[in-house]
């Protein structure tokens, strides 16, 4: 911890940057006093500031949607440095992939990690319940692309118990799928959370927000969230780096990650490509190869 | 046309199917009625969300079809189409609905019979399945 404080205050000193995105303990109103407490991103502009830093399991959110050039308040600010986790990292590897951001144009604080929570209501405690499912099987503990590396490298966290959930799902006859998603999907209510929390999410102007034509209904009936959550699955295909936030955001619970993880193991599988650190492999959807499979074709 | 006969939209590329099917009319094959036919530049032009449309709108099954690959009018764009039709149709498939509803294919402009046959399979299929249910409309959603 003292180091990143350190690394912020230094950086911000010198004039390397002009704010550093990372997180602070934050009380939650609402919550015990003497319960846990959350951590929330934090924006520190000042040196002397920098001791606010903080960074534990508790640290879920993925900082690179700071990033977004729909963002462009933060962008005000100055050069920014961003404290990523290796989820986060791959985030920022993808929007340089995608030329939405210059990789000079940002100074990345990797931190190695030993998990997160899947809900900081539940505190801080990395355990079988409450760790997320992202971090089962995690080969970024320690992120591959940064320009410091903080902190020293815990240990691994636990499986979660929800990580066969996807397989599960997937090995549910037809109709059972259906009736599941559309129940859940029923409940979206269209706050575009998901999207506004997705740092690959990243069209200045999204199509879900486009009334001529109008692609998507905008009402949250069935047909219209249908809709929207096949768009948003779609355009994430070879993007989604797999952080889940668009899940934790969901102020109606719906398992977005289900989706967008199945969505990822088809890319990975047809098309040999999974998201990694490395900004110049080239997107999956803005490529090809002639021997892709087409069995599925006529 | 009877209730029960299904509406299929077909999503046709300029430089093949779309000259297929044109073959296959000027030879007075016979094939299924119940396919609409939209022309599209390229089958690359097919935005997966035409086919989430066409459902909305009404649509039982929907075929989608251009050039053999390597040989599109534009070089690369059915390879490119293809990887984003496999990405749709897992969706489709993950999410519960029948993949058998959407139909992808490759048809030359010389390749009238083949086309009269994915039309003809794919009415029968789309029949079989029945009409295409799955969210009612917004109408019938917000009624009490």
């Amino acid at each position: 911890m003292n180091e990143l404080r350190e690394l912020a205050r230094k950086l911000l000193a010198d004039g390397a940057v002009r704010v550093v995105i990372g997180y602070e303990d934050v009380e939650v109103p609402g919550w015990p006093e003497e319960g846990p407490r959350s951590a929330r991103p934090a924006f520190v502009i000042s040196p002397d500031r920098a001791d606010r830093l903080v960074f534990d399991s508790r640290c879920v959110h993925n900082l690179a949607v700071y990033l977004k050039r729909q963002r462009s308040h933060l962008a005000a600010l100055g050069k920014a440095a961003v404290v990523v986790k290796g989820c986060d990292a791959r985030a920022v590897a993808g929007l340089v992939r995608e030329c939405q951001i210059r990789r000079e144009d940002v100074v990345l604080i990797g931190v190695r990690c030993g998990g997160v929570v899947r809900d900081p209501r539940l505190g801080p405690g990395l355990t079988e319940e409450n760790v997320s499912e992202r971090c089962a099987g995690c080969e970024d503990r320690e992120p591959k692309l940064f320009d410091h590396v903080v902190g020293p490298m815990p240990p691994p966290p636990p499986v979660s118990t929800r990580a066969g959930r996807l397989t599960e799902l997937a090995a549910k006859p037809a109709a059972e799928r259906w009736s599941f998603w559309s129940e859940q999907l029923s409940r979206c209510v269209r706050c575009y959370a998901c999207r506004e929390i997705c740092p690959m999410c990243s069209c200045v102007e999204c199509l879900a927000d486009k009334g001529r034509p109008q692609w998507i209904d905008c009402s949250p009936t069935p047909r219209g969230n249908t809709g929207w959550h096949m768009m948003r699955a779609l355009h994430q295909a070879g993007r989604c780096v797999g952080c889940l936030e668009c899940e934790r955001a969901c102020p109606e619970g719906i398992p977005l990650g289900l989706l967008q993880r199945h969505v990822a193991a088809v890319v990975e599988q047809r098309f040999g490509y999974r998201a990694c650190s490395d900004p110049s492999v080239p997107a999956p959807m803005g490529t090809y190869r002639p021997e892709d499979g087409e069995e599925f074709i006529l | 046309m009877a209730a029960s006969e299904p509406t299929i939209v077909a999503f046709v590329c300029n430089w093949c199917t779309y000259t297929g099917a044109d073959l296959a009319g000027t030879s007075r094959l016979k094939m299924a009625p119940n396919v609409r036919v939209i022309r599209v530049p390229c089958s690359s032009r097919v935005s997966p969300l035409f086919i989430v449309k066409a459902f909305e709108r009404g649509a039982d099954g929907v075929i989608v079809s251009g050039c053999h690959t390597g040989d599109c009018h534009f070089v690369t764009g059915n390879y490119h189409a293809r990887r984003r039709f496999a990405i749709f149709r897992e969706i489709f498939e993950f999410l519960g609905l029948d993949p058998g509803r959407v139909t992808f294919s490759w048809v030359s402009a010389s390749e009238a019979s083949k086309w009269r046959q994915v039309v003809d399979d794919t009415t029968a299929r789309v029949k079989a399945l029945g009409p295409f249910q799955a969210y009612p409309s917004p109408r019938e959603a917000i009624a009490p």
